[in-house]
């Protein structure tokens, strides 16, 4: 239905004869007020009611009831590991991949390049790939000696894989547009180069840095393909993704519902959060 | 100066050694597992009915929301960059959400609204006969949710940057609705469109967490197993053939991000000069990872809007 619909209202902004504004932007007509109302309830039918539904059911059993299914030990235990691990994840992140962006960005040595698109490989893959690529290597049979399934360092090393990129990203584009003039101007002046990238140049980095961070922080946050396999199954390396799948498995729904909607409530922070970020960016720049 | 010199190796020496470890060693092992035990595992691998039948079910579902996200996103784009009403904003940075929800929570979300048991709506669509949940269209709504703004976010800032003029011109000059959108809009952000449909394709053909949770992850006879719950599944069952699997979804990804790179070389290419508003702007076309790419402009994209609206 909507499909039709939807072309229909694409074409439509010239047919309005609405008033428009300096950019050109008009007010909604017939077409494209159909078009809006198509395309929210698509948004909603797909999106905002299921996730009203998560918070709904987490609070079924009222405050009580969502509290005491948060402070279930196992519940807690599988959010603390996960918001230690994405801490963790976030920090290792921002100072690799600060560091992998200023090779990238400075250093131009042959095959940087072909480096430039490895990045991307472990992100796009899907996650369960991933997850099998980690335990190829350091699963039970591991070629290198290294047996990390069922371990803590294995869900890092995970959900590192999958955010390798995040912060790479992030401040690439921020390197690449820095005038160098200020960094010259700052050695003729005698500083060191460690000084230099101290006092000049990081301070502009830092809210590429931490967007970057912060993007890691929130994939670390919900990611569940890529570290269930080199989880083992155990509980010391249940995170709370894993800890919802299991619930759902038992159709646990509130206790489910429950942990979704802190992590749900984890996104949204960070959405915002990334929002004060970039305006902040925006402002200073 | 050698001072310098010797911290610049330095430097690259740990990132490359970081690059190698973390993905170069384990894509290495991958394809040696996948080609040690030879071409005739290989084939039966993927050639088995089960396989068959994931590959015929992740086709469909990628197709299908490849295809709703191809027109929502560039309908939500033409309404958000050509159109002022209440709400705007936050429609915008609402489309961008489910970019950033886990995938166990997008597929309980799904459940609970549409689930035949006890869903908000899926009970009545259940004793109607429609099934969603534990069969197809519940896949392909999960799939859809979590790829759901990687077309609307490349079309965006093509139509803020192209304006109006042409298509107010081809209003005058009396074109219809339909022929201003064939003729004027669609060549314009076509190559953004095509972008967006490439990173929504490998997004939608490697979903995971939300489709194992809505699919109910049914082998047998109402199989509802795509490629990576079947590559997940023979893992954990200790079956052979999931490095076989898991290396043809190795191959697809590293095709699209060699596609997403000679482009990005090519926009680089047409913008030498770095804008100077821009970091965003410029990660906007630098950014080849899907989610990241998305997810990087949640927050700048009122920032554009507002650009937008000042013009």
């Amino acid at each position: 239905m909507s499909t039709v619909v939807e072309p229909a209202t694409a074409a439509s902004p010239a047919r309005s004869r609405a008033a428009r504004d300096a950019s050109g932007a008009a007010r909604l007509g017939a077409g494209s007020g159909l078009g809006l109302g198509v395309a929210v309830l698509w948004l909603s039918l797909l999106v905002l009611i299921p996730l009203a539904a998560v918070v709904a059911r987490g609070f079924t059993g009222g405050w009580s009831g969502f509290w005491d299914n948060i402070t279930d030990p196992n519940a807690v235990r599988a959010l603390r590991l996960t918001v230690t691990t994405s801490l963790l994840v976030a920090a290792i992140n921002a100072v690799m991949g600060t560091l992998l962006a200023w090779v990238l960005v400075r250093d131009p040595f042959p095959g940087r390049r072909l480096v430039d698109v490895i990045i991307d490989i472990p992100f796009a893959l899907p996650t369960i790939v991933a997850g099998l690529v980690l335990l190829a290597v350091y699963g039970t049979d591991s070629p290198v000696g290294i047996h990390l399934l069922g371990t803590q360092r294995a869900i890092v090393l995970g959900l590192l894989f999958v955010t390798l990129p995040f912060a790479v990203r992030s401040v690439q584009p921020v390197l690449m547009a820095l005038d160098r003039e200020v960094e010259q101007a700052a050695a003729c002046l005698g500083a060191s180069p460690f000084t230099t990238f101290r006092r000049v140049v990081l301070p502009l980095l830092l809210p590429a840095i931490a967007s970057g961070a912060t993007l890691a922080f929130a994939r670390a946050m919900g990611e569940y393909g890529s570290v269930l396999l080199i989880s083992g199954g155990l509980s010391r390396t249940k995170v709370s993704s894993m800890y919802a799948y299991q619930k759902i498995e038992n159709f646990d729904f509130p206790a489910a519902a429950a942990t979704a909607t802190v992590l749900l409530a984890v996104s949204l922070l960070v959405i915002v959060g990334l929002d004060l970020l970039q305006r902040a960016a925006a402002r200073r720049g | 100066m050698g001072d310098r010199r010797s911290t610049r190796l330095g430097l690259r020496v740990v990132a490359l050694l970081y690059v190698a470890v973390l993905v170069l060693v384990p894509l290495v092992v991958v394809t040696w597992k996948t080609v040690r035990p030879g071409p005739a595992a290989f084939w039966s691998a993927i050639s088995s009915d089960q396989a068959v039948t994931a590959f015929r079910l992740t086709a469909e579902i990628a197709l299908a929301s490849v295809a709703l996200n191809a027109v929502f996103g560039v309908g939500l784009g033409l309404l958000i960059t050509r159109y002022r009403f209440p709400g705007r904003r936050l429609l915008s940075a609402l489309a961008d959400l489910p970019l950033s929800v886990s995938p166990i929570v997008v597929g309980l979300a799904l459940v609970l609204v549409y689930g035949p048991v006890d869903g908000w709506f899926g009970s009545t669509l259940h004793s109607a006969g429609i099934e969603i949940i534990f069969s197809l269209p519940g896949m392909i709504l999960a799939t859809t949710f979590v790829s759901f703004p990687l077309v609307l976010r490349e079309v965006v800032p093509v139509l803020l940057e192209e304006g109006v003029e042409q298509e107010q011109a081809a209003r005058v000059l009396g074109a219809s609705a339909w022929q201003r959108f064939l003729r004027i809009t669609l060549p314009v952000i076509r190559p953004a469109l095509l972008y967006g449909i490439v990173l929504s394709l490998a997004r939608s053909i490697g979903e995971y967490g939300a489709v194992l949770v809505v699919s109910g992850n049914v082998s047998g006879e109402n199989q509802t197993q795509t490629v990576p719950l079947l590559v997940g599944e023979r893992v954990q069952q200790l079956e052979p053939g999931a490095f076989q699997l898991a290396f043809l979804l190795i191959v697809v990804t590293v095709l699209v991000i060699v596609l997403v790179f000679l482009r990005r070389r090519e926009s680089e290419s047409k913008h030498s000069e770095p804008p100077a508003v821009a970091p965003d702007d410029l990660a906007l076309s630098a950014d080849p990872a899907p989610a990241a790419l998305a997810l990087h402009n949640v927050a700048s994209n009122d920032v554009e809007l507002d650009k937008g609206g000042l013009r």
